[in-house]
């Protein structure tokens, strides 16, 4: 069945409620029943938590073949507690048929593709899937399709019971003996753990893996002993050097600050820009470097940002201490800077993603948004982005918040340059739609900006404020002059992985691809 | 043209190709592998043969390594390696001629 956005959406898919993508919004005003979990009574006073071993701590949690263990990224390409506890699980325990449900996975995670292709994990849940999990899973090892879903819709499935978490995994930075954790304070800091609260919140099990044991209290906890069964300590959760950068340098690429300045004339051509206004950018380098020319016309104008949200890094705590910002509040940190100030610095707090994100709940910041400034590695004529899959059909990214800052602010805007080497980022179809069009607002490129037909509101904004724009299939028709017409990809009909809108509706699917033979 | 010893150009650089030309053996043998395969894997061979049909060489094996580059670079990179393998880059370039 076609959905909203063209996708045709296999009906075997279509089952236990599961509906295609019907335009945003589409949920709204419906009732959700939450998912309880079923949790362990520790009555007892206990002195700790503490159990040698993961594998003990997966004893004490009753682990067993065929049960979901969620874990966090907030350790990013430096986190070592995934493998460990699969490993654990896996080589100790003998378990199989092993769900993992993660906010996102990436090239830390090579040793979990194995462990795919021998069969004993049989399900990936994520909100990003990049380096060898990617390939095997494109190739059509993983038994059943993974299914990707944003920050926001990750806490939703979580809350309505979707995904039902057997045992959560905490990697702690510092942990007390009770499992109260922080995000800094220890060897492997990460600042925020905001994707970690929901999985704590709605799993049977909680066990906190940390390489920091700390005096009891850990207060302020961001996840709570009272959720916890277990607290392992090992020698190290993580390489400290891939947790978090020294510091995200804005680029000093021309092309990519021409980009940025043209997205800041943008929002600052708006009526959204005024004093109080709130934003969320990303942390590529002309999403980055958008903030710089932001601020000179905040300055012109003698206007202060109210409040900025999203995974935040140091230019952004840099212009709150300026006090050019009233509020920062994160669910994840980038760098030392952003680590180092939240809960620091005053008015910079943590939020959990269902707070940062989910449509489900009855607020998320992403809903009070005014602007959010975007990436994408293709985005269609349909105002269409892609931020999953290659141009070889490989799974290699993460939606992310990608489609919750879209579909939540007012003003989304894409900043990407046309071509990148000889891909063209601006095509006629997107390879997987990862953000809805009807969510994108405006698309800013080295070679023009263009706007959403459905919003002639901001149009008028760019004619009055004399911003040139052109129609985003002249853009597309320019990238195409450069790199050439693509082939079309050559797909197989086995769906490896599902890709959920927000509101759990089906967005797109990923099939297998065919092998290619130039022939 | 006829190739008379190996010779390369190019780079593996993203946006660019490494084109390696030796002597064949009366036909063309094109091996090529490249990041944008499956979206452009034809059109960079395409483009590969009408360079070499231009330059007049019927007999080569040719070895690309693409990393996404634009067609005016691939064309270059044939051009150069073809005219280094006769010993001809350095003089009689045909500019004009057949290299335009």
């Amino acid at each position: 069945m076609k959905n909203y956005v063209g996708r045709d959406i296999p009906d075997y898919l279509l089952v236990n409620g599961k509906e295609v993508y019907q335009g945003k919004n589409y949920m709204d005003g419906k009732y959700m029943k939450k998912a309880s979990p079923c949790t362990r009574r520790y009555e007892k006073p206990q002195e700790s938590k503490i159990v040698e071993t993961l594998a003990d701590a997966l004893k004490l949690c009753g682990a067993k073949s065929g049960m979901t263990f969620s874990f966090h990224h907030h350790l990013r390409d430096g986190d070592f507690v995934v493998n460990m506890v699969m490993k654990a699980a896996i080589e100790e325990l003998g378990l199989d048929d092993l769900t993992i449900a993660a906010t996102s996975l990436g090239a830390a995670h090579d040793p979990v593709a194995e462990y795919i292709e021998q069969g004993k994990v049989v399900g990936i849940q994520t909100s990003g899937i990049r380096g060898r999990i990617g390939e095997v899973v494109s190739k059509g090892l993983l038994k059943t399709p993974a299914i990707v879903r944003s920050h926001g819709g990750r806490p939703r499935a979580i809350e309505g019971g979707e995904v039902h978490i057997d045992i959560a995994f905490v990697a702690a930075p510092t942990s007390d003996c009770v499992g109260n954790c922080r995000g800094i304070g220890g060897k492997s800091n990460c600042g925020s753990l905001g994707y970690a609260m929901t999985d704590a919140k709605y799993a049977d099990h909680v066990v906190v893996v940390t390489d920091c044991l700390v005096d009891f209290p850990n207060m302020p906890a961001s996840v709570e002993a009272i959720d916890v069964d277990a607290v392992v300590v090992v020698d190290s959760i993580g390489n400290p050097k891939k947790i978090a950068s020294a510091a995200a340098r804005i680029s000093q690429n021309p092309r990519d600050l021409m980009m940025a300045e043209n997205v800041a004339k943008v929002i600052a051509a708006t009526p959204y820009f005024k004093e109080g206004f709130s934003f969320q950018t990303g942390v590529g380098g002309p999403s980055l470097a958008a903030n710089l020319f932001l601020e000179k016309y905040m300055d012109e104008r003698s206007i202060r940002m109210g409040w900025a949200i999203g995974g935040i890094c140091g230019p952004m705590v840099e212009m709150l201490k300026k006090g050019k910002v009233g509020k920062v509040i994160d669910v994840q940190d980038f760098d030392l800077d952003a680590v180092n100030s939240i809960n620091q610095t005053p008015n910079h707090f943590e939020m959990s993603a269902s707070q940062y994100a989910n449509p489900a709940n009855k607020g998320a910041f992403v809903n009070k948004l005014d602007f959010v400034v975007l990436a994408a590695l293709e985005i269609d004529t349909g105002f269409n982005v892609n931020v999953l899959t290659g141009s070889d059909g490989v799974l290699r990214g993460a939606p992310g918040g990608h489609p919750d800052t879209a579909a939540g602010s007012k003003c989304c805007i894409i900043v990407t340059p046309l071509i990148r080497g000889r891909m063209a980022t601006v095509c006629e179809h997107v390879v997987t739609v990862t953000t809805p069009g009807d969510c994108v607002d405006v698309l800013v490129t080295d070679y023009g900006i263009a706007v959403n037909p459905l919003r002639l509101d901001l149009i008028e904004c760019l004619d009055k404020a004399g911003i040139p724009h052109v129609s985003i299939e002249s853009l597309k028709e320019k990238a195409y002059s450069l790199v050439g017409r693509p082939d079309d990809l050559q797909w197989e009909d086995k769906v490896v992985a599902i890709l959920e809108a927000r509101d759990g509706t089906i967005l797109d699917v990923v099939r297998k691809i065919k092998p290619f033979t130039l022939e | 043209m006829v190739i008379q010893k190996p010779a390369v150009a190019g780079t593996v650089e993203s946006s660019d190709a490494l084109v390696s030309v030796e002597p064949g053996d009366g036909k063309i043998e094109l091996t090529l592998t490249s990041s944008v395969m499956n979206q452009y894997g034809r059109q960079i061979r395409d483009t590969v043969l009408e360079t070499l049909e231009r330059l007049d060489v019927k007999s080569v094996k040719i070895n690309i390594v693409d990393k996404g580059a634009l067609d005016c670079t691939l064309k270059a990179r044939v051009e150069c390696a073809v005219f280094r393998s006769s010993d001809a880059s350095e003089k009689d370039i045909p500019w004009g001629g057949v290299i335009r």
